[in-house]
């Protein structure tokens, strides 16, 4: 098991109080895998693939454990938090076009940031070229400056750089929504072929884009407004979902492989509860067609099969 | 490049052409007749009435006054080319050429070093005074007030303070009075660096300031910027993240150097004033309280050349310090 | 309801910063000082009071005299007044000039651009000073209102530039498109959608002329240019110059008006910037 994770829950602070972004979440992602991680905006995706990496203000960590590869993360501490990052987990931000010092070229960068981080740029060169290389990026990228690359070619070069010490696990935020659709799924396999090379143990991809999703991953974890609601291999959560947002969340997409846009869902009645005072029990269960009393409680987050979890009393 | 560079040369070009335009226009559009106007201030006046009509003649033939408006200008521009900017009546028979020549050299010595080490020591403090509250909160309130304070108070200040009360530095000249003749002796350069000390400094102080909250600023939000994210997402240690957005930073800080220089000048003009520093700053001022016409087309002239000549210089600084108009990219549209 | 939260939310910050509120507090007392110091002087600024001639600050004469014998507490508080007039008129002026050139070149963009913008840069390179030095030589008579005049029409370019600038990126805005798709005039799009999107902007704005505009017309008054038959502050600042305050040590005649100009650009730049944490979220200390 890469990663597992107990009870986290991360807020923001704001001015008007605490948005309750990240709930109670508990999950494990294997070895090898690549997890989706899907959901309307908003729901705490982004909060929950940053958290890992990066926690600072204006996040606050309020409780929960993370366990990478057996080891305890102190994602709580910034300082010692930092031997972690890079090295056993590693992020492709979601602004990968301007991920790179502008006034660097590129190689030097890179040399400047492992030589920071202790290792040594020259030992680690050959990899390197054989890397680029993979990705159809020339050599010669290493002796220019971030602004002479195109939007796909600056992209690939953060997914080289981002995951060059073999991190155990990569956080991969949005990355296909600044591209368009070829360069999508050119980027979205080279993800694949860096998990089967074993560049990274596993993934968690977080998008707003199903299809990208249906493409790649192993297994996909949808969320609702800072909760789990289900998690499956992407099979199962495509063709027999359980929970009733995730059933009402696939049929509104007309088919399988099409995009949906962030925020509007027109299939599902009703509006995102706001997570600054979110309601009591399953936040779904005013939209929900089949909520009852029970639904007051939060619902557990529970296996219902071999690697299926689902958040809804209907189904226990 | 090369339309970034047309692009500047236009300008400068410009800049240059509405400049001698507006410097021509200065005599001929002043109320009432600029040669009696510039005589009843001459010394030579009507006591000396051989004199007089001589000038009379001089200055009616060199105005051209006679000819039609294109002809005086087109010849304006030819006489300029010939280095010929007229003779000063406030310091006759001098030419304003050589008031000017006898005057640039001050102000060389005052503003560049003025303008260099304000530049470089106030990118410094400001890239420190970023890197904590505490730092912050004592720097910053200092670079605001500095750079609040009008150039004329604070040289009256310093001179009245290290000048007057503590008597040890002198306040008036470029040496001292009773040096009849510049030599290139120990002595005399001990002399002039000593009269130099307190404009200078009051130069460097103002400019200082503003440098110091100008990198501040922009280094707090290169901090927040993606890469400086990225960075810090891959656990790279503040002292690299700070180093990029310095890096970052001092671009603008160039380029803010340039957008600047006219306030410099401005400053060194007062500081010359509070001085007596005999600069073009002075002699501008002399000039125009003499109704010196010659003379204060000469000053505005050359701080146009020497503010374009500066600017030219930064320019290219900056072409060759970022990579991306280096490259051939278009960089800066200024 | 939007709307509504932002202002509250502006507010909640607003009274909560302490740069703003420092540098509010400090142009508040100088502006009171500036309208009730007059008749709490009783002299008028250039008249020969004091027999004695210089004389350090008393209970009769808060800030002394001058080597004349006049009020210099007088002198101060009507200079504080022309300093805000010079502040308020040249800086509107300075902004309303910027505003224009800055709204129409950034919002028609192509060559009308093109050209505003080479004007402006040549304007820039101009040394604004040697200019108006020029001007006001040219003006056997001045007041505080063409002084203010000839201030704002040579500081336009930087407000110019911003505003070029912000409205460059607001264009693009799907706001701004679907106005013009549906069919609205340019300059009401400008009034009406884009001006209102950059409020914060156009403040910062005219609160950085208005201090450029004070320190330019010390300048102007110092070297004897300024409003002919008034008191300002820079003008007291030549007197002293001239008349050997240095020399004498009359520090109540230099000291009041240069540390006045300091502590109002200073509150200026500092409200500046407090106002600058408070609309971007970013800059604030959390």
């Amino acid at each position: 098991m890469t990663l597992q994770i107990e009870n986290l829950t991360v807020y923001y602070r704001t001015l008007r109080g605490d948005v309750r972004a990240l709930e109670d979440t508990t999950f494990q992602v294997a070895d090898h895998e690549i997890m989706g991680l899907a959901g309307e905006s908003g729901c705490g995706k982004t909060t929950l693939g940053h958290s890992l990496i990066i926690l600072k203000p204006p996040m606050k960590y309020i409780k929960g454990h993370v366990a990478l590869d057996e080891q305890e993360l102190p994602i709580h501490d910034m300082k010692r938090m930092n031997p972690f990052r890079f090295k056993e987990i590693s992020l492709i931000p979601q602004y990968a076009m301007n991920a790179m010092n502008p006034t660097r070229k590129i190689g030097k960068m890179t040399a400047e940031l492992l030589g920071s981080r202790g290792v040594n740029f020259d030992a680690i060169r050959t990899e390197l070229m054989r890397r680029l290389d993979l990705v159809n990026l020339p050599d010669s990228v290493l002796d220019m400056y971030p602004i002479e690359l195109s939007g796909g070619m600056k992209q690939r070069m953060v997914m080289v750089l981002s995951t060059l010490l073999n991190p155990s696990l990569l956080i991969a935020d949005e990355i296909t929504s600044a591209l368009d659709v070829s360069t999508q799924k050119a980027v979205a396999e080279m993800l694949v072929e860096f998990r089967n090379r074993e560049f990274v143990n596993s993934m968690i991809v977080v998008t707003h884009d199903m299809s990208i999703l249906y493409q790649i991953a192993d297994s996909i974890m949808i969320m609702y407004a800072g909760q789990l609601a289900e998690k499956a291999s992407t099979d199962v959560i495509i063709h027999s979902p359980r929970h009733p947002y995730t059933k009402l969340l696939i049929s509104s997409l007309p088919e399988v492989g099409v995009r949906y846009t962030e925020t509007k869902l027109q299939g599902i009645p009703g509006k995102t509860p706001l997570l600054l005072d979110p309601p009591v029990g399953c936040r779904f269960r005013d939209r929900c067609p089949i909520s009852f009393e029970k639904c007051m409680e939060v619902p557990p987050f529970m296996e219902v099969e071999q690697d299926h979890y689902v958040a809804c009393w209907r189904e226990f | 490049m090369r339309s970034y560079f047309g692009r500047k040369f236009l300008i400068y070009g410009l800049t240059f052409f509405l400049a001698v335009t507006i410097d021509w226009m200065i005599p001929r559009f002043m109320p009432g007749d600029p040669i009696t106007n510039m005589l009843a201030n001459f010394s030579v006046s009507s006591t000396n009435s051989n004199a007089y009509a001589e000038m009379r003649a001089y200055y009616t033939q060199l105005f051209g006054l006679d000819l039609p408006l294109w002809q005086q200008y087109l010849n304006f521009w030819k006489s300029l080319f010939h280095g010929d900017l007229g003779i000063s009546t406030s310091q006759f028979p001098t030419s304003v050429a050589a008031v000017l020549l006898r005057a640039v050299p001050y102000d060389i010595f005052l503003l560049v070093p003025g303008i260099l080490l304000s530049w470089y020591a106030g990118n410094k403090f400001g890239a420190f005074a970023a890197r904590s509250r505490w730092l912050d909160n004592t720097i910053s309130p200092l670079g605001y007030i500095l750079t609040a304070t009008p150039y004329m108070w604070l040289g009256i200040l310093l001179a009245w303070f290290f000048g007057i009360v503590l008597g040890i530095f002198p306040i008036a000249g470029a040496y001292s009075f009773n040096i009849v003749k510049p030599t290139l002796s120990f002595s005399f350069i001990r002399n002039l660096l000593w009269h130099w000390f307190l404009p200078f400094a009051s130069l460097f102080l103002v400019g200082f300031g503003g440098q110091a909250i100008g990198m501040r600023n922009l280094i707090i939000y290169e901090i927040e910027a993606d890469y400086s994210r990225y960075l810090e997402a891959l656990g790279a240690p503040t002292r690299l993240i700070r180093k990029y957005a310095f890096r970052n930073a001092i671009l603008p800080q160039i380029t803010g150097l340039a957008l600047s220089l006219g306030v410099v000048v401005a400053g060194a003009l007062v500081t010359e004033v509070v001085f007596s520093y005999p600069g073009i700053g002075y002699q501008l001022l002399a000039a125009i309280q003499g109704q010196d016409y010659f003379l204060i087309q000469g000053c505005f002239l050359f701080i146009i050349i020497g503010v374009l000549l500066a600017n030219f210089i930064i320019d290219i600084t900056y072409i060759m310090i970022d990579p991306r108009t280096r490259r051939g990219m278009t960089g800066e549209t200024a | 309801m939007k709307k509504q939260r932002n202002k509250n939310e502006f507010l909640y910050f607003a009274l909560r910063n302490v740069k703003l509120l420092i540098g509010f507090s400090v142009i508040l007392l100088f502006l009171i000082t500036g309208l009730v110091g007059p008749l709490l002087a009783g002299n008028e600024p250039f008249a020969y009071v004091n027999p004695l001639g210089p004389q350090p600050p008393s209970a009769e004469y808060w800030f002394g005299t001058t080597f004349f014998g006049q009020d210099v507490f007088s002198q101060f508080a009507h200079g504080l007044q022309a300093t805000f007039l010079v502040g308020i008129l040249g800086g509107g002026i300075g902004t309303i000039i910027g505003i224009l050139i800055g709204f129409v070149a950034g919002y028609r963009g192509g060559i009308v651009d093109e050209i505003l913008n080479v004007f402006t840069n040549i304007v820039l390179v101009i040394p604004t000073l040697a200019v108006l030095l020029i001007i006001a030589a040219y003006f056997e008579v001045r007041s505080i209102f063409s002084e203010s005049l000839f201030i704002g029409i040579t500081a336009w370019p930087w407000a110019a530039r911003a505003i070029r600038a912000q409205t460059f990126s607001l264009r693009t805005r799907d706001f701004v498109d679907l106005a013009r798709m549906s069919g609205m005039k340019p300059l009401k799009i400008i009034f009406q959608e884009i001006a209102p999107n950059m409020m914060s902007y156009l403040v910062m704005t005219f609160i950085l002329q208005f201090g450029g505009a004070i320190l330019n017309a010390a300048t102007l008054d110092f070297i004897g240019l300024g409003p002919t038959n008034a008191i300002s502050l820079g003008l007291m600042m030549q007197h002293a110059v001239n008349w050997g305050a240095l020399q004498l040590g009359h520090w109540w005649w230099f000291i009041p008006p240069g540390l006045a100009i300091t502590a109002i650009v200073g509150a200026l730049y500092t409200m500046n910037v407090g106002l600058d944490e408070v609309f971007n979220p970013k800059l604030r200390e959390t």
